[in-house]
């Protein structure tokens, strides 16, 4: 299941895409993230309840500004939430 | 050598008159539907200030958002239109040649711009959220009751953090009525709110990076409330000029004396 | 002679509870009920054996818990049931947390997932619920199932809560919106579709140049509608395709939406704002019965 957490506004789209079914709930994400953006949550929507990658409730109606000091104007961008996911679960749609 | 910078911005024109490096005069009024119009008679507001007529003026040049519409136009006649970012970046420079860092925050947008020699390096804008800008101050001060110069001052006040959780004007709004409601004070209901957008404005900046000295610029920097707590999310001190409102119509004036052979 | 001066509350849409004819609870074995408290409309449905039996949509205004203890009384009213005979309630929507009764609270998502499999029948596939203050695409299988979504609640544009402040901007009640942005000949340029405060000046200053109400609010559905195909395409329209929330009700929003997207949505048997809670309440009854299996 993909989900995407963030929001389109005046000035743009900010979705951080889960990929579900490629997460396999190692938490390597939420370690790389300098601003806690990202959490374990109990996946809700399988009876299961796994745990899977999520980005925190505070966050998602400000992603564009939580991942900001991620994405400089200059030089190379490297998230590092996308570089600690072996099974490439995560995405960043700008 | 006189020059002048017309800055038709969302909500205010703004007009400088420049004389030999000096400025003689000043002018802003709000901005209507008939932005020539408006623009027009701030200008000539200017004008009448300074004692001169257009014809004693060499050069004009017009940034902000509404910039092409005084370009060639009587009785304006602006010689060229540059954006908010060159001219924001020149006028900060001319008040502070040490200038590297400007934040340049308007009624609808809000701008992050790296600045060597007054030339524009590297900017991040915010636009089209008006959570972003100075909308967003003027509608939670309708939210609170109160006049919008009141906004600051107020925040000053407070002794208890609160965080806000709307992103949205529209949804903030809604959120400031229900906090009165729960009797916190306007006080402390205002400390969040610059709280929320200095926090939005200061995320952007960190995007071009923070390098000394850092100039804070546009309608906003009026508010004493904004300062400190962007200073506290930049972990970096800000110089705040006298009549940060009129620094990119400055600016546009500076680049127009450079252009004038 | 006094007069009365009415102020009246354009952005006030009317709160409502009804009783489903011929549904008896009598013989039931399973009674469920799943309260969905929105941050704009708090709704209420109560299941008889997995079929709604009574319901109730009202304002959420302040308090949550109180609000979801009236929503739920009130979709009881004349069903001669109370809180303590139903076996199972599930608590959805942004304020979930707060219905103190319910034994379990489920996203939304899911629950407007199966609420919208209630609703509209197995085939769908694609449901696009508009609230009060969020927007949300989901692609789910034959099963209800969720397999891609997209919830977008930071902003007013695209929501109900934008269309509130639009009412009120041309003095139209809410209910009354779609109607008016329909009475014109032809859909005009569109005003900003990603901001309602940019929208409500661009708006005021058509009013200004002469613009009628209704050609201001044909431009303020069509940029609704082009923002919400936008949020769509990020998940993808497959058929059978399904609106679900209050704004579903919005035919200048419906008619638009299917003209840009090219597909018709199927049409509600019954009131679509209900998709959630009618899905929580489907959820408490699986619940229940696995409660019961264990037993």
């Amino acid at each position: 299941m993909r989900a995407h957490y963030g929001y389109k506004d005046g000035s743009g789209d900010y979705f951080i895409i889960i990929d579900t079914d490629k997460c396999n709930g190692c938490g390597k994400c939420v370690k790389a993230c300098p601003y806690h953006v990202l959490e374990m949550v109990p996946n809700e929507f399988d009876l299961e309840g796994n745990p899977m990658a999520a980005v925190g409730e505070e966050h998602r109606k400000k992603i564009k500004y939580s991942c900001a000091p991620c994405k400089p104007v200059a030089g190379e961008r490297k998230l590092p939430c996308v570089l600690a996911c072996e099974p490439k679960a995560i995405e960043h749609s700008w | 050598m006189m020059t002048a910078g017309v800055d038709v911005g969302a909500k205010y024109a703004k007009v400088v008159i420049l004389k030999d490096g000096q400025v003689v005069a000043r002018a802003k009024a709000l901005v209507g539907f008939d932005l020539l119009k408006s623009a027009t008679e701030v200008f000539e507001a200017a004008l009448k200030n300074a004692a001169v007529s257009r014809n004693d003026i060499q050069r004009v040049v017009s940034t902000g958002m509404g910039r092409n519409a005084v370009v060639q136009k009587p009785p304006i006649n602006a010689d060229e239109a540059v954006s908010e970012v060159v001219s924001a970046a020149a006028g900060a420079h001319f008040i502070v040649p040490t200038t590297k860092t400007v934040i340049d925050v308007g009624a609808e947008e809000g701008r992050g711009i790296k600045v060597e020699g007054g030339k524009v390096r590297d900017f991040v804008i915010n636009e089209r959220c008006a959570a972003g800008a100075g909308t967003f101050i003027e509608t939670m001060a309708r939210a609170l009751e109160i006049q919008v110069e009141e906004m600051g001052p107020m925040a000053l006040k407070s002794t208890n953090t609160i965080a806000m959780n709307a992103q949205c004007c529209v949804f903030a709004e809604s959120e400031v009525v229900s906090l009165i409601h729960s009797k916190i004070s306007k006080e402390d209901i205002s400390k969040a709110i610059h709280d929320a957008i200095a926090g939005r404005i200061s995320s952007m900046v960190l995007r071009v990076g923070v390098e000394k000295d850092v100039v804070l610029i546009g309608g906003v920097a009026l508010d004493p409330g904004f300062k400190s707590p962007l200073e506290k999310e930049l972990k970096a001190s800000i110089i705040t000029p006298e009549y940060p409102e009129y620094v990119s119509a400055l600016g546009a004036a500076v680049i127009a004396a450079s252009s004038t052979r | 002679m006094s007069q009365t001066e009415v102020k009246v509350e354009y952005w006030r849409w009317p709160e409502y509870r009804s009783t489903v004819p011929n549904v008896s609870w009598s013989n039931a074995k399973a009674i469920t009920a799943g309260v969905d408290i929105g941050s704009v409309g708090s709704k209420a449905a109560v299941l008889v054996d997995g079929e709604l039996y009574a319901f109730a949509a009202m304002r959420t205004g302040g308090v949550s818990e109180a609000t979801a203890v009236k929503a739920i009384n009130w979709a009881l009213e004349g069903t001669g049931l109370e809180i303590g005979k139903l076996n199972y309630v599930v608590g959805t929507g942004y304020g979930r947390v707060n219905v103190p009764f319910a034994k379990r609270t489920i996203t939304e998502i899911a629950c407007h997932a199966r609420g919208a499999h209630y609703i509209y029948g197995p085939t769908v596939r694609t449901v696009l619920d508009i609230g009060g203050q969020d927007c949300k695409a989901i692609r789910c299988d034959e099963k209800g199932k969720v397999l891609s979504f997209l919830m977008n609640d930071k902003c007013a544009a695209g929501t109900g809560r934008g269309l509130e402040v639009f009412a009120d901007l041309i003095r139209v009640p809410v209910q009354d919106l779609d109607k008016v942005s329909l009475n014109v000949d032809q859909d005009p340029p569109p005003v900003s579709n990603t901001c309602v405060i940019f929208a409500k000046a661009e708006s005021l200053a058509l009013l200004r140049q002469g613009w009628s109400k209704e050609k201001v609010a044909a431009a303020y559905h069509t940029a609704m509608a082009n923002r919400i195909v936008d949020l769509l395409s990020r998940v993808g329209v497959e058929k059978d395709f399904v609106i679900t929330g209050g704004v579903a009700k919005n035919m200048g929003i419906v008619k638009r939406l299917e003209k840009i997207l090219n597909i018709k949505p199927l049409e509600p048997k019954m009131d679509p704002i209900l998709a959630g809670a009618l899905g929580a309440g489907l959820f408490a009854k699986a619940l229940y019965e696995k409660e019961q299996g264990l037993r």
